[in-house]
């Protein structure tokens, strides 16, 4: 059962064609962790990276949710940090609590869900899902990083700017956005077009390395699902992103050189009428935001479905119930989230003709949701499941996005959208898919992962107590944002709602949810401190601890520059877990047959 | 460490791998330049008045011809490489480096002419539209003059080491200035014409 | 690519090109309406484009992956011209005036 220690070699050598890359000289310190070409060392920047913004994010929403539990009420202990011009003695000013707002949304999805999302588990474990020695555009890869990070640093220097972060919603919503005082929404636009970029050379690097770089014997359906996941993400990156960097550039061209691109004329702002040549379009700004920002959320939860399907054959010993129907519904929902956008522009005042149009392909596009939910239901049936700390997250990621879907559908429904809309049910629907749906998603990935990229397993018991209490504490925090919602309380107030007496038999919600929160934050402890002292004290593991059918586990752990020591080769489906006749409960697809 | 299939082709998909990565960023060009489409249609349908006769259609139709003769001497620049001919590949790419630089020259001058009379994106919806469509695609027509200006200088080596490597990246270049192409030929009578 | 490259072919296209720009430059001298000259407009271009797209760009014959990929792209693209308009303009089966209504003077 040993392998050969051959060295790390490629598929093919034609040394008079391919200008070698230094793999066989010993690099330094810079070039080895920092400025690095391998798709490890690039996933693990960017999981780290993501998982660094990821927990800013989060404070900047447990110091909001203070605000909304206490309205006025000077913020303990860090209240007097967060400077006069953000919260003078403590009291949050509106525009600040604006600039949180704004800043969570943006920081959450673009700056931590889909860097860890897709350049962390998607760089570090698709090339060796596919048996490939890299990615095909390596020095592309690097780019793509560099351009995230510094995406990212122009969004967090953005805070102590004067006049502070961009304060218009993650959707910076014309005529607001534009005429928004100070540079906080400059830099939003700046930092948008690094993270787009990052984003679009990534796409491109991803759909190359699937097509060209599959092993010998991996044909498309023997590829895992997690694969299919991330391929179909990838255009979903490529093809919408375009849109909003042109937007981006447009809002510029209207906040610095005087343009009227998404302002009408006769606009006055603070008493002054506008001194612009007008005659454009606050709407056109929406369209071009939600091109992007409805195939947003698919790159957000498909790579999570991905993460999820892996862990869930893995632990049931069995094959994935209806592959063929995961892969064509992750096929046919990709492509259908091109074409449903404006479902969140319902009240914008289209007729009737065009809201239909949306409202259908809104349903439509549920069809494949529930496909693929439903197949990896039934792939728990008659199982032998292994609760394992991968398998708790994934078993929680089921019925969670399970609410996230099915409170999407009043949404998707204009008559019922007129009287949730912009209200708090929103925020409780798309947190169920992203927070408890995607989130633990990605939290049962590191779990799964670690021991390949570190060699050693993460500690069980700490791993318990993250689940138990994240799990608890997440649905305190955005369950009752439904009741909220459907009692007409408005987002994005500053005051939790205090403003509106309809919002007064509800507003007890915001104390509850504001201890949920924080007790979230407290039970994320446990995983932080595990990830980190695993890494050194974890107990020690061979290249395939979970007994898994996937090819990043015939690669050692952790892998070498090139990832595997021979050639690999692909006999069979991806999920052959409890073959009949078979001697062991699992016949890894890298595995000829025995004689 | 080798990554397949740089140079040669993967036999069941027919292709390299430079030659998919080029054609699917073309793809989100396309979609970049798209939006900005989609912005002149609602515009123009939203406004009261379009300007007619603003744009200098003299050196818009000049400037296509210009980039139209660029795009023949790229495609000759790299079928003389095909050809085994790196002094005429040369020749050919360094006249589509002199054609694009005498492009942006006209196009200063357009725009100078403009802010000479105090005509810049603030002006009205229109120029804003035309500034930024122009703009970006000048840009597009400099981040190709830079990559041509590499294969002239330091990356004319690679020909010496990897011939068929060289040439391949000369065809993606080649792709990519015949797209910069493209959306100019659609540019122009949107912009000057109509 | 392994046959000769068809350099004639190349130049021939690059004249024609030329000639539908003189064509192009020629057919603003008419003074069409509106919706017209959009189409006619649209229709010399598309030809030009189709000609740098299939010669110049080798796309008359290119691999099934580029064609696929292309064709998703023109999809969407589609959708991105079209789509938004509508709902701006969105006055099918109803006898109201398009979106550019008469403005009240000043």
């Amino acid at each position: 059962m040993d392998h050969p220690t051959t060295p790390a070699r490629g598929v093919q050598e034609h040394a008079h064609t391919h200008v070698h890359e230094h793999a066989h000289e010993e690099l330094g310190f810079w070039r080895k962790y920092v400025f690095s070409l391998d798709h490890k060392v690039i996933g693990i920047q960017y999981a780290v990276t993501g998982l660094l913004f990821l927990l800013f994010g989060f404070t900047l929403m447990m110091i909001m949710r203070w605000q909304l539990a206490y309205p006025g009420k000077a913020i303990p202990i860090i209240g007097g940090l967060l400077g006069v011009a953000n919260a003078p003695g403590g009291i949050m000013l509106p525009e600040f609590y604006n600039q949180l707002g704004a800043m969570h949304g943006t920081i959450m999805v673009f700056m931590g869900v889909v860097p860890l999302a897709v350049g962390g588990f998607g760089n570090f474990v698709l090339p060796l899902q596919i048996g490939a020695p890299d990615m095909a555009f390596p020095k592309l890869n690097m780019m793509s990083y560099w351009s995230f990070f510094l995406g990212g640093v122009t969004m967090i220097v953005s805070f102590f700017l004067p006049g502070g972060a961009a304060n218009s919603g993650w959707t910076s919503y014309a005529p607001l956005s534009v005429t928004a005082i100070g540079n906080g929404q400059t830099m939003w636009l700046i930092g948008m077009i690094f993270l787009i970029t990052s984003s679009l050379l990534g796409s491109v690097n991803f759909i190359v390395t699937t097509v060209q770089l599959r092993a010998k014997g991996l044909s498309w359906m023997r590829l895992p699902f997690f694969v299919w996941a991330q391929f179909v993400t990838s255009f979903l990156l490529l093809l919408a992103f375009p849109p909003l960097e042109a937007a981006g550039v447009l809002q510029l061209m209207d906040r610095l050189a005087g343009t009227s691109f998404f302002l009408p004329s006769g606009l006055v702002v603070s008493g002054k009428a506008l001194t612009v040549a007008g005659e454009g379009n606050p709407l056109l700004w929406q369209h071009l935001f939600w091109f992007l920002a409805h195939p947003e959320v698919y790159v957000l939860i498909l790579p999570a479905m991905g993460i999820v399907s892996e862990v869930i054959a893995n632990n049931t010993r069995k094959p994935l119930w209806g592959y063929k129907a995961l892969v064509y519904s992750v096929i046919f929902l990709g492509f259908m989230s091109f074409i449903v956008w404006a479902h969140h522009m319902f009240m914008t005042g289209m007729g009737t003709t065009m809201s239909a149009f949306f409202q259908t392909t809104t349903m439509i596009i549920s069809i494949p949701s529930v496909v693929i939910l439903t197949a990896l239901l039934l792939s728990l049936w008659g199982a032998s499941i292994r609760f394992t700390t991968p398998m708790l997250f994934a078993l929680a990621f089921l019925p969670m996005f399970g609410i996230g879907g099915l409170t999407g559908l009043p949404l998707g429904l204009a008559p019922s959208d007129i009287h949730l809309h912009d209200t708090y049910y929103v925020i409780g629907h798309f947190h169920y898919v992203v927070a408890p749906g995607t989130i633990f998603a990605l939290f049962a990935g590191i779990y799964y992962w670690f021991p390949k990229a570190t060699g050693r397993k993460m500690n069980d018991t700490l791993g318990v107590i993250h689940f138990v209490g994240s799990f608890i504490a997440i649905n305190l925090v955005f369950f009752p944002m439904f009741i909220e919602g459907l009692a007409g309380m408005n987002r994005r107030m500053y005051d939790g709602g205090t403003m509106y007496t309809h919002n007064a038999a509800v507003l007890h919600w915001n104390v509850v949810q504001g201890y949920a929160a924080w007790a979230l934050g407290v039970f994320q402890i446990p995983f932080i401190v595990n990830f980190f002292m695993s890494i050194k004290w974890g107990k020690a593991v061979d290249r395939n601890p979970w007994e898994a059918t996937t090819l990043e586990w015939a690669a050692p752990s952790p892998p070498g520059h090139g990832n595997f020591l021979t050639e690999p080769v692909v006999y069979r489906g991806p999920y052959e877990y409890s073959v009949p006749g078979s001697a062991r409960d699992f016949s890894p697809q890298f595995e000829p047959e025995k004689a | 460490m080798n990554i397949p299939y740089t140079v040669e082709e993967r036999p069941d998909t027919g292709l390299a791998n430079g030659k998919l990565g080029i054609w699917l960023f073309l793809a989100s060009e396309v979609m970049l330049f798209g939006a900005l489409f989609s912005t002149y249609i609602i515009l123009r349908t939203g406004s009261t008045e379009w300007p007619h006769g603003e744009l200098n259609v003299a050196l818009g139709a000049v400037n296509t011809v210009i980039l139209i003769s660029s795009s023949v001497t790229m495609v000759l620049a790299w079928a003389a490489l095909k050809m085994n001919n790196f002094g005429r590949h040369r020749l050919f790419l360094i006249a589509t480096f002199l054609l694009a630089g005498i492009f942006l020259v006209n196009k200063y001058f357009e725009y100078a002419d403009h802010f000479a009379r105090g005509e810049g994106p603030w002006h009205n919806t229109f120029l804003a539209i035309y500034y930024t469509l122009t703009g970006l695609h000048g840009l597009h027509i400099l981040g190709g003059m830079i990559v041509m200006a590499y294969f002239i200088g330091p990356g004319a080596s690679l020909w010496k080491r990897s011939p068929e490597q060289f040439t391949n990246r000369i065809e993606y270049t080649g792709l990519y200035w015949h797209f910069v192409d493209l959306v100019w030929i659609f540019l122009f009578p949107i912009l000057y014409l109509l | 690519m392994h046959s000769a490259p068809p350099v004639q072919k190349y130049v021939f296209i690059g004249v024609a090109l030329l000639v539908f720009t003189g064509i192009t430059v020629a057919a603003n001298k008419f003074h069409f309406a509106v919706p017209l000259a959009i189409t006619v407009a649209l229709i010399i271009a598309l030809a030009k484009g189709s000609m740098v797209a299939a010669v110049f760009m080798h796309l008359s014959h290119e691999r099934k992956w580029i064609y696929g990929a292309l064709l998703l792209t023109v999809a969407f693209f589609l959708v991105l011209m079209a789509i938004p308009i509508f709902t701006i303009m969105d006055t099918i089966g109803t006898h109201k005036p398009p979106f550019a209504v008469e403005r009240p003077s000043h």
